[in-house]
């Protein structure tokens, strides 16, 4: 599928002597708008209420989104390495901006199933598209610092979260002066399509803005001083270059598969029930230690922590490499979760130190994929090859939750639970962790059949688009 | 043998670009802060 001139990849090839520093910008500007998806709780109730619907039946426009969101990178993923930066990037704006607005005319005539093909479908595919779409620009750009350079814009979509939950707040106690902005009052429906239409037009402004600056790289441009026999002297790292269509076939593929898979379940087995668990692990008879505001400020403690581990730890990784750092993620993660089950309890500071870490680790081991994948597989079709691998994601997405309040039900009731009744959820996760730390260990270089003919490499839409 | 053409990268385009993702952020960082401190206060 051809793209207008404007878009196209060999109308933004930088000149010598752009500053690579424009790009994370251009980056970060899709990132915040998308990572809003992680904010839809603010307005849930109020849409349970104007939909006279179940939270089951609102939940599950995020849910259709993440699903949208694997699926859209997976299937799209070759066609944004192919057609470049800004045309993924406008193509995400698109979706996404539209999605809100075909949202808002859901709400306004309160039909559910408009909301979820707005919001759900269409906005899932920008999400999808727009997450992968920096992603390969980024490591061309930073080939000396892959994982500074991918936990730069992808802890936008955790700082995404963090702007559009109190900013939603602020919008919708305009738009309807009956709401205080705290949970004690509901917004009315009115209130969240106006939230939705604000939102549709300003995301799509700002990333417009970083589909205008974005830039790639010239054929063979190396950052001032990088030699990159310095890269191919670490161990898993490769100068050749794998398809994405002959990367799927390889274990490396579906075992980095399963390091995702696992250290996002067990982080979204803390963050789903994050508020209520930290109440019910001080409950003492009917009351929590823990009030709902100091439960409001754990959830938001874990929010921080999650936006710097995406960058801190995707840092580190530049430095200890990757199979390292998951190492870190996964085994390290195993440990503080074999704490928080066994004497987690016993201290609200420990509790909120153990949970931070975990969740930390949960948002590095998304930063760091894009560099592990451009490790094992060459730069070449690493957007496309992140796209198939967040697939992982998706299906982390209904296990997580599928397996703490599969757990829960079985242990009471919601408000009566104790730190005990969690014990087998967070020991489940312990287990899941410690398949995904083997997953890592059997992480190899992969073999040289698999390579791309050294002269057939260049990103050539041809070439891309036959494999 | 002529050169390619070079350009340079204005340093106001750059510190525009930083300062609309850094402000918003930084809102979300303070605003997120406030609440996180009740989980100390409150």
């Amino acid at each position: 599928m051809a793209v207008p001139g404007f878009l196209a990849r060999d109308r933004i090839v930088a000149k010598p002597g752009f500053n690579r520093w424009l790009i994370p910008p251009a980056a970060l500007a899709v990132h915040l708008c998308i990572g809003q998806v992680y904010a839809t709780s603010v307005y849930k109730a109020a849409l349970v209420a104007d939909f006279e619907s179940s939270l089951t039946a609102i939940g599950a426009i995020f849910s259709i989104a993440i699903v949208m969101l694997g699926l859209s990178a997976a299937l799209f993923g070759t066609w944004v390495d192919r057609n470049g930066p800004r045309a993924a990037m406008f193509t995400s704006a698109c979706f996404w901006s539209v999605g809100f607005l075909v949202g808002a005319a859901g709400i306004a005539t309160n039909q559910l199933w408009l909301l979820y093909l707005g919001y759900g479908v269409l906005g899932g595919i920008g999400l999808g598209i727009g997450y992968i779409s920096p992603v390969s620009t980024l490591i061309k750009w930073f080939p000396d610092r892959p994982g500074l350079a991918t936990g730069m814009a992808i802890m936008g979509f955790g700082g995404g979260a963090l702007i559009a939950t109190p900013l939603s707040r602020q919008l919708m106690s305009l738009y309807d002066s009956s709401y205080d902005g705290t949970a004690a009052t509901t917004p009315s429906g009115s209130a969240v399509a106006l939230l939705f239409v604000t939102f549709g037009l300003v995301y799509l402004v700002f990333m417009m803005f970083g589909a205008a600056i974005v830039r790639v790289p010239a054929e063979g441009w190396k950052p001032d001083g990088f030699d990159p026999s310095t890269v191919k002297s670490k161990a898993l790292v490769t100068t050749d270059s794998v398809s994405a269509a002959n990367a799927i076939k390889t274990p490396q593929f579906w075992l980095l598969w399963i390091v995702l898979f696992c250290n996002v379940t067990a982080g979204i087995g803390i963050l789903e029930q994050a508020s209520p668990m930290v109440q019910d692990f001080f409950r003492d008879g009917d009351a929590s230690l823990v009030t709902a505001a100091a439960a409001a400020g754990f959830v938001g403690l874990l929010s921080l922590f999650n936006m710097a581990g995406r960058f801190v730890w995707s840092s580190t990784s530049d430095v200890i490499g990757r199979k390292g750092i998951y190492m870190v993620y996964l085994g390290v993660g195993l440990l503080l979760y074999v704490a928080l089950a066994t004497v987690g309890s016993s201290a609200v500071w420990l509790f909120v130190l153990l949970a931070a870490l975990i969740i930390s680790f949960y948002g590095g081991g998304f930063a760091t994929i894009p560099a592990y994948l451009r490790d094992l597989f060459g730069t070449y079709q690493v957007g496309a090859i992140h796209g198939r691998l967040l697939t992982a994601w998706s299906a982390a997405g209904v296990a997580g939750p599928l397996i703490v309040n599969g757990v829960l039900d079985t242990q009471g009731t919601p408000g009566e639970l104790v730190a005990g009744d969690y014990r087998i959820a967070l020991f489940i996760m312990v287990g899941l962790l410690a398949v995904g730390f083997v997953a890592n260990l059997l992480v190899k270089p992969v073999a040289s059949k698999w390579h791309e003919p050294k002269s057939q490499t260049s990103p050539t839409p041809e070439r891309s688009a036959a494999r | 043998m002529s050169s390619p053409e070079r350009s340079s990268t204005p340093m106001a385009l750059i510190v525009v670009a930083w300062a609309l993702v850094v402000i918003p952020l930084l809102y979300g960082l303070v605003q997120t802060i406030r609440t996180a401190s009740a989980l100390f206060t409150g």
